[in-house]
């Protein structure tokens, strides 16, 4: 599990986040969503360390990563991270086998032919086969996203962190990865933080909600709830699709 | 005070490039492309521009030499110690600040923009020594080697011209970039290509690093990063010619 505790960050005069505290779940797909602006990158990119706080605890397991970790134990942390960023981030002069192999080239001893084995069953983990040795630009947006979540499982993280993972992404293709994050998690028992503001996402695969607005914890609770809500901000924000609309209309109905 | 706190930041990046590799292998192999991608693709460039170069001067020398009573042969020897002395180490320098300097920033800046170092750093690789101390390895040990090209070159560029033109005696000439060699010239010049060689990386590595934005954004590190590197290689080569020459 991760927990955040009286977290807040601003940059320059700009309170970004403000006194946030919440736990994520390990097992399960946690999902921040809110506005854009809202300060959810900032929170999910401050949990992984790539921004630094101002206040507060980020805790991994029972030990704060500010207090209580040292540089060894950092590196060891940073190696059961995953992480799916927006663009998917790949290495552009590296092929699909090379970017997913990097991690364990930079990391493990293991011989070349186990790390291309490695890499061969993560690629079929995510359904795709026979791109190995394309490049990312040689690849479409989608499939670059089940790379990148094949790069990100292939040391067997604890911890998987995703940056909007539909962005740019038909509703289809959002679906699948959508799915395969959450397969993925139940799997290997990972804990998963996902960004985003897909009410899709959310009704298929939200099983802990936070919404946040204005740098604040505005609601927390389950995909079931979230409809129910007795929250103004909140209900603005996911009744703005009819997808929500449409599923609160039917469980009404039944 | 904007220069200091640049200036700061420029030292601080620099003790993350030298911290120890995660692990060596990977940097030698990352050495070896980049050799390859900063240092062989450099060749033809440093070729094509030392062949004129030492033709120009070798003419140009020629052409303004008016007193009968100055040995031809002085021209051989000021298109030698030209080259030797300024315009392999420092005019390749230069040109390859606008090479290289620019390919380093807008590689490392389009990194930052994707997102690609963030992934590096939430796999635990320090991205700046990952990113850059593999450059300045294969720039440091590469460019050496083409400024001794550029040497032959720019020489063997001059003869052609004197050849071509008959503007003096081919003997005249040879007699001439063989006529009071100093071989300390040579070591001056390949000092002054690796300190060259730093500037170029780190400074165009440094301004790579540090883009925040978009692609506007990874346009002017890259005007930036050939802009600086020029004017400290220019500030480098004076002080390393007092402290060498005088």
């Amino acid at each position: 599990m991760i927990e955040a505790i009286h977290v807040s960050k601003s940059f320059g005069d700009k309170k970004v986040l403000n006194d946030i505290s919440v736990l994520f779940e390990a097992g399960k797909t946690n999902l921040i969503i809110g506005q854009s602006g809202s300060g959810k990158t900032v929170l999910l990119k401050s949990l992984v360390g790539l921004h630094s706080i101002d206040e507060g605890q980020i805790i991994y397991g029972c030990k704060s990563i500010y207090n209580e970790l040292d540089f060894k134990e950092k590196k060891a942390l940073r190696m059961q991270i995953g992480m799916l960023f927006q663009g998917g981030a790949l290495f552009d002069s590296s092929t699909v086998e090379e970017n997913i192999i990097f991690p364990m080239d930079m990391f493990t001893q293991m011989s070349d032919s186990d790390k291309r084995d490695r890499a061969n069953f993560c690629l079929k983990r995510v359904h795709l086969e026979n791109v190995n040795h394309l490049y990312p630009a040689e690849i479409s947006g989608g499939m670059q996203k089940r790379v990148a979540i094949a790069r990100a499982i292939a040391l067997n993280p604890k911890y998987l962190f995703c940056d909007e993972p539909n962005s740019g992404l038909d509703p289809k293709t959002s679906i699948v990865i959508d799915n395969l994050i959450k397969e993925i998690t139940e799997e290997y028992g990972i804990t998963t933080i996902i960004n985003t503001h897909d009410m899709n996402s959310v009704m298929e695969i939200g099983e802990k909600i936070v919404f946040i607005y204005n740098g604040e914890i505005a609601w927390e609770g389950s995909r079931k709830d979230i409809l129910h809500a007795d929250n103004k901000v909140l209900n603005d924000f996911v009744f703005a699709s009819n997808l929500a609309k449409q599923v609160k209309l039917q469980s009404q109905l039944a | 005070m904007n220069f200091l706190f640049y200036l700061g930041q420029y030292f601080l990046f620099i003790r993350k490039v030298f911290a120890k590799p995660e692990k060596y292998s990977i940097y030698y192999r990352q050495t070896i492309k980049e050799i390859d991608k900063l240092g062989l693709n450099s060749v033809p460039i440093v070729i094509i521009i030392s062949i004129f170069m030492g033709a120009v001067i070798t003419l140009q020398t020629r052409y303004n030499l008016e007193n009968p009573l100055i040995p031809l042969y002085l021209i051989g020897l000021t298109a030698r110690d030209t080259m030797l002395l300024e315009f392999s180490s420092t005019m390749v320098g230069l040109i390859l600040a606008g090479k290289v300097g620019s390919n380093i920033a807008s590689e490392i800046g389009s990194m930052r923009i994707t997102e690609q170092i963030d992934a590096l750093e939430i796999m635990g690789v320090n991205s700046s020594s990952f990113l850059v101390l593999p450059k300045i390895m294969a720039t440091a040990l590469f460019n050496p080697i083409l400024t001794l090209i550029s040497m032959i070159m720019g020489i063997w560029g001059g003869w052609l011209a004197v050849l071509a033109t008959g503007a003096l005696p081919s003997n005249d000439y040879l007699y001439g970039i063989q006529y009071a060699f100093v071989p300390f010239y040579i070591t001056y010049s390949l000092l002054k290509t690796i300190v060259f060689a730093f500037v170029i990386t780190t400074v165009s590595a440094f301004m790579g690093y540090h883009v925040q934005g978009g692609s506007l954004e990874v346009g002017r590190a890259s005007t930036k990063a050939v802009v600086y590197s020029s004017v400290w290689i220019l500030f480098f080569n004076v002080l390393l010619t007092q402290l060498m020459l005088s």
